[in-house]
């Protein structure tokens, strides 16, 4: 198994012939698109060639005399609040500096050229990052440790050559040229590295069961699971997009370790911009020799397919990922047998998550104890949160393991959007739950987590706060996993949508006391009675919503109260007189006529025709309709 | 009215040729299903009957496997879609930033709901449950182009912008068309 001929160290085709004096990075992942990254970035490559003082080029195929300017996309740079962001490393007179500016559009980009690059004088009130003093951003970067995502946000991840760069595909040639499969495996056993996808088992030791079993007919499969189905985490669509070429070689490394050919990569359709990363990446691979026949000449094979998935959250599952590979309907099987023995068409399988994957070229290159020295207790290495909802800063952090909920959420993310009382935080997504500010003082960490009922699960974490109702959000998730229930098991089949039914009951008004007994109980039946986790932890949010937040159930159902104002059955519209202004906004937005006013005089709102949707308490400027 | 129906004939004879290009290309494969019933998708935008019978035929399954298939996943229509598809997410950041009123408002000014068409086939409204944009929640999908930080307002603002580029140009439409759905040109 060990290499015998003599490796080809992977290095650039193109090497920089230049180092330009002005290098400008702008994120084009998912998020910085939609905030129009890439008008920006077309805006910099004119707005720079307009200048008579700079040549734009581009460094691995021109040559530059004079001064010159490169302008590149990125894949995500972390801080989406703030997208699209862009960063300029100016180089000049033998000193550097570089900074990051904040929601930057087309139209800010003549100024930045002409103040900064030109004239040397960053502008200070759209920085969110400088290496020359501190911003109001810094709580965002100072804590984090990239590990996983190093070169997300750096690199152009359609550029192989940039990959190669940065140490790309070294550690799979340490591998392929010093170690054996078994010392690969120990290495990321004693690294402490558990599996991101949400389950947090050891990835050594599931790579030490792949490579224990044997194929009849020598073939092993490696299978990259991206199919991130969490609504709220997009950690792998990050990584997938900005440094397609990490998953990839952490793919390499472990099929190497347990002895398999052929892998497949499976991501979710609703990520084009990843799939068609992937698949450039993928062709560069091949053409260089880093995926394919004989990797870097040695005696080690390793074929790479891309599987688009078709859109079922269950796939996410690792039998049903291999049903659904297999071109069956995603549904999960019993295991034993699991994977490691008899996975995809009856071989032995091994699956890992992107976010996994990716780390593990930085734990060959860097050593085991490197990455087991930071973490907490059981919980090694850093993981990537995804920060999202009525969070200040959103973006993705990846930080040791063991920082508390509170410096996440209050350090790095900048607390609550519009000075809002925080509410709870949903870890875990469809399979985690809701958690108190109570709580927010604990590690986070796999074992303190689970003990709370929500799992650390594949990092998302969704801030609510006080506008958002508790009932609203359990009767989200359950929609959520009824929808997405392969229907195999009838415990989740069909108890998923009784405790939807209650849920909808309680939110419309109609609920009773015992309700809550019920669906305390059904929750019960459905963990216990279903075969895989979709089923199995699809009571979670139900259940901690219940355990942190009785109050406002018991409000909904007894008092007929929503204090989110969310359950609109529950909720009544009135205007004050007192603070209207008889402007008639509300007037003219009503979508079935329940408001009446003169002009200039008090409004009211007719409670037989309001329908409650709301759109008048958004529309008053004066806060004149009170919701109650 | 002849030429017409030469165009058309032309264009159909052309999705025939892909399409018996992609059963070839698969015709054998283990596994090759669900990718067939994708490249089907889209060299026909759906799967009418006689495309499913097909390409059951040519995994070497029934075609009562195939259907299995095709109405396990969310991704497959059995039904003509749209050219255009607008997909509200629903992801919880979307979601607890006030997704609902925003799917209500898209439906409202286009006069559908999510899963129809509009009458003039130019537009379909779906709900998504996550397209990784979260950091700009609430986000809406046109095509394959993201956009966030939106309200209810704003939503409309931009489909009305997609319009304007699309419709307004007349037989520029097809480039912004396409301009706007770069992802898929630049493969």
């Amino acid at each position: 198994m060990t290499a015998q001929r003599t490796l080809v160290q992977p290095v650039p085709r193109n090497p920089r012939r230049t180092i330009p004096e002005v290098d400008v990075r702008i994120c084009l992942g998912t998020g910085g698109v939609a905030a129009g990254s890439r008008e920006v970035l077309k805006a910099f490559e004119e707005e720079l060639a307009r200048t008579d003082v700079l040549a734009v080029i581009r460094p691995r195929e021109d040559e530059c005399s004079g001064r010159c300017a490169s302008v590149t996309g990125t894949g995500c740079q972390g801080l989406c609040a703030m997208d699209p962001l862009v960063e300029i490393h100016l180089r000049r007179n033998g000193s550097s500096s570089k900074v990051t500016y904040g929601q930057v559009t087309p139209a800010m980009v003549p100024e930045i050229i002409n103040q900064h690059i030109l004239g040397g004088e960053p502008i200070e009130k759209w920085l969110v990052l400088s290496d020359q003093g501190p911003t109001e951003y810094n709580a965002f970067y100072d804590a984090q440790e990239k590990l996983t995502l190093r070169h997300v946000g750096v690199i152009d991840p359609e550029d192989i050559d940039d990959y190669l760069e940065a140490g790309g595909y070294q550690a799979l040639y340490k591998v392929l040229s010093s170690m054996t499969p078994a010392e690969v495996i120990d290495e990321v056993k004693r690294s402490g590295l558990r599996g991101r996808g949400g389950a947090g088992f050891s990835t050594g030791q599931k790579w030490e069961f792949a490579a224990g079993y044997g194929s009849p007919d020598g073939v092993k499969y490696f299978i990259c699971n991206g199919d991130e189905g969490d609504p709220g985490a997009f950690m792998d669509c990050s990584a997938l997009e900005g440094e397609p070429h990490a998953v990839m070689e952490g793919m390499a490394i472990g099929a190497y370790a347990i002895g398999a050919s052929t892998g497949y990569m499976y991501v979710r359709a609703e990520y084009p911009l990843a799939l068609r990363r992937i698949k450039i990446a993928l062709k560069a691979a091949e053409e260089r020799g880093l995926i394919g026949e004989n990797i870097m000449g040695s005696d080690f094979s390793f074929h790479i397919k891309l599987k688009e998935g078709a859109g079922a959250f269950v796939c996410g599952e690792e039998t049903a990922m291999m049903q659904s590979i297999e071109g069956n309907r995603g549904m999960p099987r019993m295991r034993p047998p699991f994977p490691a023995e008899s996975g995809l068409w009856k071989r032995p399988t091994n699956i890992n998550n992107v976010e996994t994957l990716a780390v593990v070229p930085w734990i060959i290159t860097n050593g085991a104890e490197a990455f087991a020295s930071r973490g907490y207790e059981k919980s090694k290495g850093t993981k990537v949160f995804a920060l999202a909802g009525k969070v200040n800063r959103t973006g993705l952090a990846e930080v040791p393991m063991g920082m508390t909920l509170r410096e996440v959420i209050f350090g790095i993310g900048g607390g609550v959007k519009n000075n809002k009382t925080f509410k709870a935080v949903q870890m875990g997504g469809p399979s985690g739950g809701c958690l108190p500010e109570a709580l927010l003082d604990l590690p986070v960490d796999y074992e303190t987590i689970n003990q709370t009922g929500a799992i650390v699960g594949s990092g998302g974490m969704i801030v609510i706060d006080e506008d958002n109702c508790i009932v609203d959000t359990a009767r989200y998730f359950l929609t959520f996993t009824q929808s997405e229930s392969c229907g195999k098991c009838p415990p989740c089949r069909i108890g998923t949508k009784c405790m939807l039914e209650l849920l909808n009951k309680i939110c419309e008004g109609r609920g009773t006391p015992g309700d809550i007994d019920m669906l305390q109980e059904m929750a019960q039946e459905v963990r216990t009675g279903s075969l895989c986790a979709l089923g199995t932890t699809a009571p979670n949010p139900v259940q901690t919503a219940l355990r942190y937040f009785r109050d406002e159930f018991d409000e909904h159902v007894v008092e007929k109260k929503c204090r989110a104002g969310i359950c609109t059955a529950l909720v009544t519209y009135a205007i004050d007189p007192e603070t209207c202004t008889g402007c008639g906004a509300c007037l003219r937005v009503c979508p079935t006529g329940a408001i009446a006013g003169e002009k200039k005089q008090a409004h009211t709102v007719d409670a037989a025709l309001c329908v409650k949707c709301g759109t008048c308490y958004e529309k008053c400027r004066f806060g004149a309709v009170k919701r109650s | 009215m002849t030429s017409e129906t030469t165009a058309a004939d032309i264009d159909r004879q052309e999705l025939e040729q892909q399409f018996a290009e992609l059963l070839d290309h698969y015709r054998g494969e283990p596994g090759a299903l669900v990718p067939l019933l994708q490249g089907a998708q889209g060299i026909f935008g759906y799967l009418p009957e006689d495309v499913m019978r097909r390409v059951a035929e040519a995994a070497g399954e029934p075609l009562s496997k195939a259907l299995g298939v095709a109405t396990f996943y969310s991704q497959f229509r059995l039904h003509p879609h749209a050219k255009h598809t607008i997909r509200c997410c629903h992801g919880t950041a979307c979601h607890v930033s006030g997704a609902s009123r925003i799917s209500e408002e898209v439906e409202k000014y286009l006069g559908i709901h999510a899963g129809q068409n509009t009458e003039d086939m130019l537009y379909t409204i779906e709900e998504v449950h996550c397209v990784g944009a979260c950091g700009m929640a609430p986000v809406v999908m046109i095509n394959d182009r993201a956009h966030g930080k939106l309200t209810p307002e704003k939503a409309v603002g931009v489909i009305k912008a997609f319009q304007a580029e699309v419709e307004g140009e007349g037989s520029g439409a097809l480039a912004a068309a396409s301009a706007t759905g770069e992802e898929e040109a630049e493969q």
